[in-house]
């Protein structure tokens, strides 16, 4: 791994001068002021805003079954998505997505780099939105750097504190948003607006509402840079046919200024004009000519703003783009490189992905809404009843998890002349848990003394589909 | 308690957490003050080839959060139990705050209680919210002993049945859940000897109509007369003012082998109710007495229901 990649201080470390004797570990950030970008990978980002954006903020406002459609309700430990009823006993679902985030993350990193940083990270996302807010209130990156030196004016003083007011106008909606998952979003609102919030409604929504202000607005890059821990180990997912934002050094190399009349070929000039837009409008504030950097969050403004300037001087686009380390160093077409996608690292991660995929859909298809404990009785283990008869007493714990009321029925099997003595049918309220206890007799001298296994069924009486069954041992003395 | 505590210890803790959090902050200032003439170096260490590590002093971000850090657990020991001999100044303790959350709770649930309460226990039995309540409250606190279809065990009794030790009016019930009950069968062993506790319970096994040796009854029945009259009255069907069992019915608490009554009459026995006054409180005591009450009255309950 070259010391780009892993970021060692070495290179990038100014000599310490005669009567600076150490060098500071933190690093005083320079502001980075980005330019706008338009163009092909720009729009992809604003749409994946969109995207999300409207799935994010949308969403708490959906109304399923008169109830939020999707409500994760910590306090009831219920937690509702659409017409799915989850409950704590489902968290491997949870599991099971976060495997598929984990592996979707994987795949998607080993083919085309940190596409989720440069275009669906909600620190981009965020970032985006922030800088959109920033650059129509403050200009573009020339009026930004111009009114920040701008001696104070009031002015000045009025356009930031518009911007900022933007930002935490955007920051505390974020933030009620995100506490509208847990809480319902209509009781929040009305809450906020009779200002009857609860302490850790406050708290949540303020901490949420700050961690966007904070990260869009001021962190920025820094938190990609030093906070991340998926940025750093994203690197480990990368190899030399990943295809990640590139500067062709064959074509570029030598870079100068040049007019556009001369046969720049003849004057021994590359394609690169120099003209630094892909540093402009580094959101990170890099130089992409400097080849793969640890701070690259793979958002190919670079790409936008270089094939603008291609276009302009005439040359063909791609002097920066989407590529891999194999296909510059060997100057293969693209058909080369995309026939390297399909390498066995893509496989495995595509099999197991696809795996735990259809396992997990599979399984959330076949899911029944009703989960059956039984749990057998310690005072008396068998006893005789009148029949000469032999009885057993447990106690059923029933989870009608549908979100209506059901009637079920017990049965059991496994020995001869088994059977319910208690009651065989009860109605269990929507999404309610109810224990039930269950009196289980055999005929005496049917069978042997000590632990049989038996099988006790429990069936919705309108809806034989959903049934479960659950062992137990049936003691005989 | 007192006797195996002393303050030493709590001392001991207090003044090591103390200096402990001091030495940190002396130390941290010692060592971020001080500053090395000549050029950084590095440790010396490399690893994975050309990764190696400046020996530069912490960074100031690193340095002030320490500090805070430092202030953090000072202002919380003032506030909080954290040193052994200071109790800290909010007064705060785990037991507190639970008793305060439960008071929280059960100031939640009070009306509900208040208008159970009021209801006689017949009634009540007959409330299909209260008999939930009371299944609840049977499941949690009474299942243990007489199972979870109250239909008791060995030495447990049956709840369900019409049978009662010390009579099986609602308010009897409840007076039995709030206060508990001792019930004592003293032994007969050394006064009747081994033959004579058989005799005896051959004539118990008659009483009830089981099959018995009618010679040894017979005797029994003296021996009866002697030493058992007292509780169990001389027709054998027991006295509920003082919990003792009728003999001549078909309900057995403990079982009605010849062994069993011929264990219980030389042995004795000590059966305990414990008090759920102090645990449950009256009014969920109420509730579950007539819970319990309906177990042996379904048609009462039905008819209440109505």
């Amino acid at each position: 791994m070259n010391d780009r990649l892993t970021g060692t201080p070495a290179p990038q470390t100014p000599a310490p001068s005669a009567d600076e004797t150490e060098v500071s570990l933190y690093e005083v950030r320079r502001k980075i002021y980005p330019r706008a970008v338009h163009g092909l990978f720009a729009a992809w980002r604003w749409g994946l805003v969109w995207l999300t954006q409207l799935i994010f903020y949308g969403t708490p406002w959906l109304v399923w079954n008169e109830r939020q459609a999707v409500l994760f309700d910590l306090g009831a430990r219920k937690f509702y998505i659409f017409g799915l009823v989850f409950w704590p006993q489902d968290f491997i679902y949870l599991t099971a997505l976060l495997i598929i985030a984990a592996l979707a993350l994987f795949l998607f990193t080993a083919v085309g780099g940190r596409l989720w940083c440069g275009y669906a990270c909600p620190q981009t996302v965020y970032t985006e939105i922030f800088m959109w807010v920033e650059r129509k209130i403050e200009g573009d990156r020339a009026a930004r750097m111009r009114l920040d030196r701008a001696p104070a004016s009031a002015s000045k003083f009025g356009r930031k504190i518009a911007k900022h007011g933007v930002w935490i106008a955007i920051a505390l909606w974020t933030g009620l948003t995100f506490v509208g998952y847990f809480t319902p979003i209509r009781e929040l609102l009305r809450e906020v607006a009779t200002a009857s919030l609860g302490p850790w409604e406050t708290f949540w929504i303020l901490f949420y509402g700050v961690a966007t202000y904070g990260n869009a607005g001021w962190m920025r890059e820094q938190v990609c840079k030093y906070m991340c821990p998926y940025a750093r180990f994203q690197s480990a997912m990368f190899d030399k046919d990943t295809m990640i934002v590139t500067y062709d050094e064959h074509r570029g190399e030598p870079r100068g200024a040049r007019s556009k009349k001369i046969d720049y070929k003849a004057k021994g000039f590359g394609d690169c004009v120099d003209c630094s837009m892909c540093v402009q409008v580094c959101p990170t504030g890099i130089d992409i000519r400097q080849g793969l950097q640890y701070e690259c969050i793979g958002c190919a403004a670079c790409i936008d703003a270089c094939d603008q300037v291609m276009d302009r001087m005439g040359y063909p686009q791609g002097l920066i783009r989407y590529s891999t380390t194999n296909a510059i160093e060997n100057r293969w077409d693209s058909r080369q490189m995309r026939a390297r996608v399909f390498r066995p690292r893509v496989f495995v991660y595509l099999g197991i992905l696809v795996a735990v995929t259809a396992a997990a859909a599979v399984s959330l298809h076949g899911r029944v809404p009703l989960k059956v404990d039984v749990l057998r009785d310690r005072t008396s283990l068998a006893r005789e009843v009148e029949g000469g008869r032999i009885e057993n007493v447990f106690r059923l714990q029933i989870m009608n998890t549908r979100e209506t009321p059901h009637r079920f029925k017990v049965s059991a099997s496994g020995l001869p002349t088994l059977g319910v003595a208690s009651e065989t049918e009860f109605e269990i309220p929507a999404a309610t848990s109810k224990q039930v206890p269950l009196r289980l007799q055999i005929d005496r001298g049917g069978v042997s003394a000590g632990s049989h296994k038996i099988d006790l069924e429990v069936t919705d009486v309108d809806d034989p589909s959903v049934a479960v069954k659950e062992r137990s041992v049936f003691l005989v003395r | 308690m007192a006797e195996f505590t002393s303050s030493f210890w709590g001392v001991y803790i207090a003044v090591i957490t103390v200096v402990s959090i001091i030495a940190c902050a002396v130390f941290l200032k010692v060592q971020t003050t001080a500053r090395v003439a000549g050029k950084v170096e590095t440790t010396g260490h490399t690893w994975d080839e050309d990764l190696a590590e400046w020996n530069n002093p912490l960074p100031n971000w690193w340095r002030w959060l320490f500090y805070i850090t430092i202030v953090f657990s000072l202002v919380y020991l003032a506030l909080y139990p954290g040193l052994a001999v200071w109790g800290g100044a909010l007064n705060w303790t785990s037991s507190g705050q639970y008793a305060q959350e439960r008071a929280r709770a059960e100031a939640a649930v009070q009306p509900l209680y208040d208008r159970f309460g009021k209801e006689p226990l017949v009634q009540l039995a007959g409330n299909a919210e209260a008999r939930a309540i009371g299944q609840n409250l049977f499941l949690t606190y009474c299942a243990q002993c007489h199972s979870s279809d109250a239909r008791g065990g060995v030495g447990f009794p049956n709840l369900t049945d019409p049978d009662w030790l010390y009579g099986g009016d609602p308010e009897m019930i409840e007076q039995t859940i709030l206060n508990g009950r001792a019930g004592v069968m003293p032994p007969f062993g050394p006064a009747l000897g081994g033959e004579g506790a058989k005799d005896v319970a051959n004539y118990v096994l008659s009483l009830s109509g089981l099959a018995s040796d009618s010679i040894r009854a017979q005797k029994g029945k003296e021996l009866f007369a002697a030493n058992c009259v007292a509780c169990h009255g001389p027709d054998g069907k027991g006295n509920p003012a003082i919990g003792a069992p009728n003999l001549t019915d078909k309900t057995w608490l403990y079982s009605s082998s010849e062994a069993t009554i011929i264990e219980t009459v030389t042995k004795g026995r000590n059966n305990q109710m414990p008090a759920f006054k102090e645990r449950l409180g009256a009014e969920r005591v109420h509730i579950l007495a007539a819970y319990i009450w309906g177990l042996s009255h379904p048609e009462a309950t039905k008819a209440a229901a109505k």
